[in-house]
Order: structure tokens, then C-alpha cells, then sequence
């Protein structure tokens, strides 16, 4: 009988421990099923972050080691610099990622550090119980923004993908989504052409996915992926926004 | 080749740790350390190296990690403040069981302090400085010789227990010139299987990681580090005495202090009191039972520091309180003259005469 689907060899067979409907679970098939596609499962080396995604390193069939919150640009810098023939990714939340660790994000962006940094960005800290994330919409409430997200008062969600490619470093930056299917397989494609860019030693790449976190919005999962579409991507537009090659053309 | 050449002691901490195989330095400039980072700048790219300053001492810490991890000899170096920020990684490192060596060239302190000479990171240094149940293993050097001598040890030592190592020097080791022979490591290069350099399908993937949520595993984690750490009390003690065996009064001090203590342990002898000199070299291990047997025969001692009074806990655990210990120190970038020291000496003789 012809195989029509399966768990993609990068990816551990074990239980995971994310709620039912998280978003992670895509997320991580994304990755492993681009490491699996370009055969580079036996020199890949991830960097699993502090967040609701910190037991990557339990998951992704690679090797893992498990950086403090917010430094894992900064550990990837240190492995990458070691073995440079190694392709080396973070896996980052929005808490991680855009709040206590946005000196190592900009400045391995900066130095076109060859590594390749995926960024889930769920508008909320998951792992804590759904306090506001520096991605929380305005108006957004969660437990430590009872009224809503206060702009007058806490200041406005980091774009991150636009600040980034604000800068010379980085080869691509692209937001993608996973609301809908089309937007998975396109997801799929920039995290594959993100993992090639490194391949093909072109610089920092990093890939914004809009997720959802169903359990700290306090929806089911199908209406948290309608809250992404109608909330999320329209304050956070999908698209690519550097890829130095391509401007080359 | 060995060879003896002039080099101020922080650029013989970079010399030695590129003679013993180190090709990973990060780093972030702050005085009085910074010629680290400038001869590693220098040096690593003619060598096929990596040196890279990171935006943060916090970066590069992290960035020893990521090089700690992949199994490679990886350094970084900073001054009090800046081991302050690096405190959190190196709190990771001792709970990943990542080797590698911490350069601390103290400055007065705290907060931002000065930038002269300290030795008041000494509890900063040996009772961890990060969050958690762990210790570094902690050099003090005493010339320039050892700087290097140490910068070598440090990297056997780190990768022989796969744990975080500190060279614990001030600013005048690190500013002062001094003739010096490098020598090459005779350790044995260790073999790192643990390291992640990626599966290459052949085996289970490596997992580098400092969490549990299970509690019994987090205790058993912990208490096999302890026990890694009773071999290191056992085995790797170092120290130096001098004078000291029929010694009424036995001067204790690291680094800088214990050069000025010698001048003025030799100054007491002329003035015909038995003063000894005893100089920890690992701070952590504390010599402590090589101190606990002086204080069966001597009946005084001091601590000499720069610092309001931190070794001298140690100095007083070690032997047991049974003695008197006084302090003789100055801070906030200043060091203890041989006659203060002396003075210290001269008191404490006197408090001997004066019986009990």
C-alpha cells in the first residue's frame, strides 16, 4: 500500500505536551518537514527558547540545546561560529523573541548571522497562563491587560518583521500565517527557502508565523484561527518584506 | 616553542588560552580587561579563529554557551559589572554542564564602581553569582606567569569536569608587565560526545538543557553534580605557603594581596616575628584543610583583601574558629600597602604577647 502521509523523520515520535488546537504543532511539521526535504537532518542543530515552545528539544530529532529567555540568536551565534557547516534555527515566541530578547533578535539580524530564526508569534505569553506579549493587539485583553491593551498607556505591539528588514543585515524576512491551508503551504515554502538560504550560506533569514494560542484567548481552536485572520494578519500583513537575492535580480 | 617574552597579564590570558587550543572568544569591552578582547581581535582572524564582540556581555555569554555546546575550547573575558550581566548564562552553563573559561579582571565595585583594582567579586565568584545549587571552579593568579599558567589549567580543568571555569584576577594582574613563559597544555584532548555537531544520522540526538519539571530528576541532577564537586575539593586544591611552617601568625591572600603580604611577611621576620604567608590559589576548591592543619600550629591569622571582608568567612570556616582572624584590607581600587600589611602583623604579635 503507497504511503500517503506520515511524521516526518526530523520529528520525534512522542507525545507532545501543547493544548489541543495550539498552533506549535503545525509550526513544528513546518520545520521538520523542510529539514527533511532538503536532507538536513544530520548536521541541523536547534536552539529551543523559554516559552510554551521549550520542549522543541524534545521533539525536533535533531540536536538541541536549550537557550535562556530571549538569548537563543544569541546561543545559535555561538554553535553556527563553532561549526559553520552545521544549519543551525531558533524557535522563538513573541515573549522570547520581540520583548526580552530584542537585542540578540536585532543584532544577530544585524550581523547576518547564517542562521535561521523561527519566530511564532501568538499575541500572548502562553506558557505563563496569557499574560500580554510586546505582539498583544491593541485593545487585546489578557490577564495582565485586564481592560485591553492600553497603547496611551503601554505603548504599541512590536513589528518585528518590518523593523528587521529595516536593516543591511538579513537575507529574507517574511510573515506567513497558518489560518488557513493556503497559508500553511505557503508558510511551508518561505520556512524550506529560509532553511535553503542557509544551506546556500546567504545570511540571517527569519520567518514570523501569526499562530494562534486558543487556550489563553479563551476560544476554540476554529475560532482562534478566525480571531488570527480577523485580528492578527490584518495588523501583522503576510508577506515578504527583505530577501536581498531577490532584489538582486 | 616555548619562549619567555614581556606581555601584560591580560594579554597573556589571551596568548595562553590560544596556545592551548582556543579558537571561540566573545566578548564585550569593559576596563581594565579590554586588551583580551583587542588581542583576541588580533590574533583569532590569522589563525582561523573566531573573535566577535557581542552587543551585550549577556550575548556573549550566551554565545559561549552555543560554542560551549558544540564541543569546542570557547572563552570570553569581562571586568566586575560586566560578570555581573554574564551571571545568568553561566547559571545555565553550570546547570547544561558546559565547559568553558570565564575571565574576571575585578574592578572596584558596586554598581558601576571604578576601574581599579578589586577582589570584591570573591563571593560573586566562589558561591556561584547566578540563581541555583552550583559552583565554578575559581583561579586566582599572582604574577603574570600564572595568568597564563592558570588560563591553561582552567580549560583542563572545565573540560575534564564539564563545568564553567573562572579566572578570578584584578586589575593590576591585568595591567601589569611581567616576563612570562607560555607553555602548551599537556592535558589530553577530551573526547565530547555529548556535544551537538549534529546527528549525522548515526545516533540519538544530543539534547544540551538545564529544565526539569520533575522534581526527583532535578534533585538527582543536582546532587550528581555535588558529587563531581567532593572530587574536585579532593583532587584539585591549590595552593602556596610560605613561611608558614613555624609561623605564629599565617597572612591569607589571593592575587595582588598575597605579593604584598609576602613583602611584608619577609619585613616581620627582620623585626624577628614568625610571621608565614599562605596564598590560595583555587578559591574554589578552598584549601581548607591545608589551612585547618596551619591553625594547629599557628596561633594568629589574617586575612589580607581587596575587599571589606570576604575570603576571611572562608579563611574563619576553614579553621574552625579557632584561632583569631583580623582583616587588613582596602577597597574602591586601592590596595594594602606592605606596611599596612606589617601593621596588621605588628598588631596581632602584639595581641600574642599581651596573652589571651
Amino acid at each position: 500500500m503507497a504511503t500517503v502521509f506520515e511524521r516526518p523523520h526530523s520529528l520525534c515520535d512522542v507525545p507532545m505536551h501543547y493544548c489541543p488546537g495550539c498552533g506549535h504543532g503545525i509550526i513544528h511539521r513546518l520545520v521538520a518537514e523542510a529539514i527533511d526535504s532538503l536532507g538536513i537532518e544530520g548536521k541541523t542543530v536547534g536552539v529551543a527558547s523559554v516559552g510554551c515552545s521549550v520542549f522543541a528539544y524534545n521533539y525536533f530529532n535533531v540536536d538541541m540545546v536549550q537557550a535562556a529567555h530571549g538569548r537563543a540568536p544569541a546561543v545559535a551565534t555561538g554553535v553556527k561560529r563553532a561549526n559553520p557547516d552545521n544549519i543551525v534555527f531558533t524557535y522563538q515566541g513573541d515573549g522570547d523573541l520581540a520583548a526580552i530578547g530584542t537585542a540578540e533578535t536585532v543584532h544577530s539580524a544585524a550581523r547576518g548571522e547564517n542562521i535561521t530564526v523561527i519566530f511564532v508569534n501568538n499575541a500572548i505569553y502562553g506558557m505563563t497562563g496569557g499574560q500580554m506579549a510586546p505582539t498583544s493587539l491593541p485593545g487585546q485583553v489578557t490577564q495582565t491587560s485586564p481592560y485591553g491593551r492600553d497603547v496611551e498607556a503601554v505603548g504599541f505591539p512590536v513589528k518585528i518583521c518590518e523593523m528587521l528588514s529595516q536593516l543591511d543585515g538579513p537575507a529574507y524576512i517574511e510573515r506567513v500565517a497558518i489560518n488557513s491551508v493556503k497559508n500553511i503551504r505557503a508558510a511551508g515554502r518561505a520556512i524550506k527557502k529560509a532553511f535553503t538560504y542557509q544551506v546556500e550560506k546567504k545570511g540571517f533569514s527569519l520567518i514570523e508565523v501569526v499562530s494562534t494560542c486558543p487556550t489563553n484567548w479563551g476560544m476554540t481552536p476554529e475560532k482562534a484561527m478566525k480571531w488570527a485572520e480577523e485580528n492578527m494578519i490584518p495588523y501583522y500583513p503576510l508577506g515578504v518584506y527583505r530577501d536581498k537575492y531577490a532584489e538582486k535580480k | 616553542m616555548a619562549q619567555k617574552v614581556l606581555m601584560k597579564g591580560n594579554e597573556a590570558i589571551a596568548e595562553a588560552a590560544i596556545s592551548c587550543g582556543c579558537r571561540h572568544y566573545f566578548g564585550y569591552p569593559i576596563t581594565p580587561q579590554t586588551e583580551i578582547a583587542a588581542y583576541m581581535a588580533k590574533r583569532m582572524p590569522k589563525i582561523g579563529g573566531t573573535f566577535l564582540q557581542a552587543e551585550s556581555e549577556i550575548a556573549a555569554i550566551n554565545m559561549v554557551i552555543g560554542a560551549a555546546s558544540a564541543g569546542v575550547r570557547v572563552m570570553t573575558s569581562s571586568s566586575s559589572p560586566g560578570v555581573s550581566l554574564k551571571s545568568e548564562g553561566i547559571s545555565y552553563m553550570a546547570g547544561c554542564d558546559l565547559p568553558a573559561l570565564i575571565v574576571n579582571v575585578q574592578r572596584g565595585g558596586p554598581g558601576l564602581g571604578g576601574i581599579q583594582p578589586s577582589q570584591s567579586d570573591y563571593f560573586q565568584a566562589t558561591r556561584g553569582g547566578g540563581h541555583g545549587d552550583y559552583h565554578l571552579l575559581v583561579l586566582a593568579p599572582a604574577s603574570v606567569q600564572e595568568m597564563a599558567q592558570l588560563t591553561v589549567h582552567a580549560f583542563d580543568l572545565a573540560d575534564k569536569y564539564r563545568m564553567p571555569c573562572m579566572l578570578l584576577a584584578d586589575g593590576t594582574m591585568g595591567q601589569m608587565m611581567e616576563p612570562v613563559l607560555l607553555e602548551e597544555s599537556t592535558a589530553g584532548k577530551v573526547e565530547k560526545p555529548w556535544a551537538l555537531t549534529g546527528t549525522g544520522m548515526k545516533r540519538k540526538h544530543n539534547i544540551i538543557n538545564s529544565l526539569s519539571l520533575t522534581p526527583d530528576e532535578l534533585e538527582r541532577w543536582n546532587i550528581d553534580r555535588f558529587k563531581r564537586y567532593e572530587a574536585i575539593e579532593r583532587d584539585e586544591v591549590m595552593y602556596e605557603e610560605y613561611l608558614c611552617d613555624d609561623a605564629d601568625i599565617v597572612v591569607v591572600g589571593f592575587g595582588i594581596a598575597a605579593r604584598v603580604a609576602k613583602n611584608a611577611v619577609k619585613a616581620a621576620r627582620e623585626k624577628g616575628v614568625k610571621a608565614g604567608m599562605f596564598r590560595p590559589i583555587t578559591l574554589w576548591p578552598f584549601p581548607k584543610n591545608a589551612l585547618y592543619e596551619r591553625s594547629k600550629t599557628a596561633k594568629a591569622f589574617i586575612s589580607v583583601e581587596l575587599s571589606m571582608g570576604q575570603m576571611i568567612e572562608d579563611v574563619e570556616l576553614a579553621i574552625r574558629c579557632s584561632r583569631p582572624v583580623t582583616l587588613c584590607s582596602r577597597v574602591g581600587g586601592m590596595i594594602p600597602s606592605p606596611a599596612e600589611v606589617l601593621a596588621s602583623i605588628m598588631a596581632a604579635d602584639e595581641k600574642l604577647k599581651g596573652g589571651k
